[in-house]
């Protein structure tokens, strides 16, 4: 019993993480119909950023509670993380707006391999070590072990979740946002400023990577430039998995995610009489995917949409 | 318009390729030189590694470039040419290709098992001698390659001393086991377990990652279910790190023992406290007790700061080789070749000889442990 809640956890901590990085792919998937694999690297930066601020502050002393520098050093790293997300759609993705669906896409892939190698000359090739200052003492539930850390980092997701639902459902931004996803023309003409709509969404995802970021590298201790290409794909599958382009869709995406991994890893070998192991893991959640697809084509909560002209 | 510039282009290159085949001409009649290939991961996850590789090259040529052999009257200069595999087999062999198509001299590479597996082939192909520093996978050797050498002791010894340590002094009687599914680790979790086994012990599990991961959670808490003694982990440094601390969030209590992929520096700044009592293997005998260690580390720290893992490995692969020319006093592969078979050097990290298969003859093994922050040596088992 406490086996399976501790696998319950496992996959509810990591399933909120991918679905905080989850929503940044399909808040954009959903306004421009882009794909942004740069996504995963500037959840990366983010935690770079953040750990890099960090190591000053605990140079500096300053007798903080190890909280409060870690939320210091995270409102630094928001507005850089957002800036670089503005940057990136207004230098990158804008030119391309009516190019060929592919120009855009080819350039995100591009742009993931720039700032994983511009990630590598500022901050080397070795691993960042995550400063050891938060308690990681864990508390025992249902005979589970879970870190206040952990705790924090699930009910953040959940509260930044519900603010985003709030923030698109119920405010007038939120309105042109959606506005802009069902058709970008009609909005222009209705006086929504789309380019800003559009700038704005960047931010907002860039924001939410960069939280990501932070959450991944205070709880496995470690950052490296490298570390968004699998969370950026495990990511998206969980964007793909929910529905890409539904908010909703993407929260449960990742959610799903996380616990299809960590109950695929931790039962499969009984399942299947040891004839699979935990090999098998990423193939489980895969296979999972593509059945998904199979029977729901725009995945579990997506609706099935025109095509865009 | 589009056609004559290329046209244009290509007499540019040319003309390009032309003068610099000139330029190495003029330079060979003043000194030979000896093109080193050098492949490691440069950029990826192990970058840190690959990066320690090749400093401990470049130390190496730099003392060789300063005081130069004289082979046939005319100094040898030793070039290097480093490409990045990725630790991707794939890569791999395309670096390999490259290498071969710059007509190097010899090969000190790759980093992994993995790489330095499917790129061997290549080198055998073109007769290019190649040493591995750090490929320890058993298969390496044993595809009758004449020019494939390692200067590290493979799996199977290093697997055997772990197995017989874990049940021995660690008196593990049920172990459960996580390897990475790549050469390196799945190879040594193999002849660790075959040893284990041997012993006296009880595989209770058997579980997988990959080299890229970090979160074990879900694997570990399914070993947490089995009530083995010890765990032992086939894998490298950044994966044994977030391993280690969440084996402790989740309980688990039982050590862990790993392979030289985790005696790093690395392991120990990542782990941080979670680290302590964790035990690992490295081939040789501790760099401090060697009659050339504190030199090596002092010349190399000087210059590109801590060791990190291979890097006095990657140095011997160097010497040897440099040995080898100055010994069959040509520098044809196809003639210095025999003398890296016949090779007895006096190296930083063991007296090293080659058997018929071009692995370590009577490589030592030692274990280190972890205590206050420090890799400490345990004892070191010939």
């Amino acid at each position: 019993m406490d086996i399976f809640v501790q696998q319950l956890f496992n996959g509810i901590i990591l399933g909120s993480i991918y679905a905080l990085i989850a929503l940044g792919y399909t808040m954009v998937y959903g306004i421009l119909g882009l794909i942004n694999f740069a996504h995963g690297e500037v959840v990366m930066i983010g935690a770079m950023v953040t750990i890099t601020l960090l190591r000053i502050l605990v140079e500096m002393n300053t007798g903080l509670p190890a909280a409060a520098l870690v939320a210091l050093a995270i409102t630094t790293a928001l507005p850089l993380c957002a800036l670089l997300g503005f940057t990136l759609e207004r230098v990158a993705y804008r030119p391309l707006r009516n190019a060929p669906r592919l120009s855009p896409l080819i350039t995100a892939i591009g742009l993931s391999i720039i700032l994983q190698n511009l990630a590598m000359i500022i901050w080397g090739r070795n691993y960042a070590p995550f400063p050891p200052i938060l308690d990681t003492t864990p508390w025992k539930i249902l005979g589970a072990a879970i870190t206040p850390l952990q705790v924090v980092i699930v009910i953040l997701a959940v509260a930044i979740m519900a603010g985003l639902w709030l923030l698109i459902g119920r405010t007038r931004k939120g309105r042109a946002m959606r506005a802009v996803a069902q058709n970008p023309n009609a909005a222009r003409l209705m006086g929504v400023n789309v380019d800003g709509i559009i700038s704005l969404t960047f931010v907002l995802g860039s924001s939410l990577g960069c939280i990501a970021g932070v959450m991944v590298a205070a709880n496995y201790g470690q950052a490296h430039a490298t570390m968004g290409f699998m969370l950026g794909l495990k990511a998206f599958a969980a964007a793909v998995l929910g529905g890409i382009g539904n908010l909703a869709g993407a929260m449960i995406g990742g959610l799903l995610l996380g616990l299809i991994e960590s109950f695929g890893a931790g039962y499969i070998g009984d399942l299947t009489g040891g004839f699979l192991g935990s090999q098998y893991q990423d193939v489980f959640a895969f296979l999972v995917l593509i059945l998904v697809l199979v029977f729901r084509p725009s995945g579990l909560m997506g609706e099935r949409v025109a095509e865009r002209a | 318009m589009k056609y004559t510039r290329h046209v244009f282009c290509l007499m540019a290159a040319l003309g390009l390729a032309a003068c610099s085949d000139e330029g190495s001409k003029t330079a060979a009649s003043a000194e030979l030189i000896v093109k080193l290939g050098h492949a490691a991961p440069m950029t990826g996850p192990q970058a840190h590694l690959g990066k320690d590789n090749e400093n401990g090259v470049r130390l190496a040529i730099d003392e060789l470039n300063a005081n130069p052999p004289v082979i046939g009257g005319k100094p040898v200069k030793f070039e290097l040419l480093s490409e990045d595999d990725q630790a991707d087999p794939r890569i791999a062999t395309t670096v390999a290709q490259k290498f071969v198509d710059e007509k190097v001299h010899a090969i000190v590479g790759h980093l992994n098992s993995g790489t330095t597996i499917p790129a061997s082939r290549i080198y055998a192909d073109a007769k290019i001698p190649q040493i591995s520093p750090s490929a320890t996978n058993v298969r390496y050797t044993q595809q009758g390659f004449k020019n494939a050498f390692r200067v590290m002791a493979n799996d199977a010894q290093q697997g055997s001393v772990l197995g017989k340590f874990a049940v021995g002094e660690m008196q593990a009687k049920t172990i459960a086991i996580i390897d990475d599914r790549t050469a390196y680790g799945q190879g040594l979790a193999d002849e660790f377990e075959k040893a284990a086994v041997a012993a006296g012990a009880t595989i209770v599990g058997h579980e997988f990652t990959t080299d890229k991961s970090t979160d074990f959670t879900a694997i570990l808490t399914k070993i947490k279910g089995l009530n083995a003694d010890l765990l032992f982990y086939g894998g490298m440094d950044a994966q044994a790190a977030p391993m280690v601390k969440q084996m402790r969030t989740l309980g688990l209590t039982l050590p862990l023992l790993g392979g030289d992929g985790i005696n790093t520096a690395e392991f120990m700044s990542l782990a941080g406290a979670a680290a302590e009592g964790v035990t690992s293997s490295l081939p040789g005998v501790p760099l401090d007790s060697m009659p050339h260690g504190t030199e090596f580390r002092q010349k190399f720290e000087s210059k590109y700061g801590q060791i990190q893992l291979y890097a006095p490995y990657c140095y011997d692969a160097v010497m040897v080789l440099a040995a080898a020319i100055k010994k069959a006093d040509s520098i044809e592969p196809a003639t210095f070749l025999p003398a890296i078979a016949a090779t007895q050097h006096d190296g930083v990290t063991s007296q090293i000889r080659f058997d018929d298969k071009g692995d370590l003859v009577g490589g030592a093994i030692t274990l280190y442990r972890i205590e206050n922050g420090k890799w400490k040596t345990l004892t070191t088992i010939q």
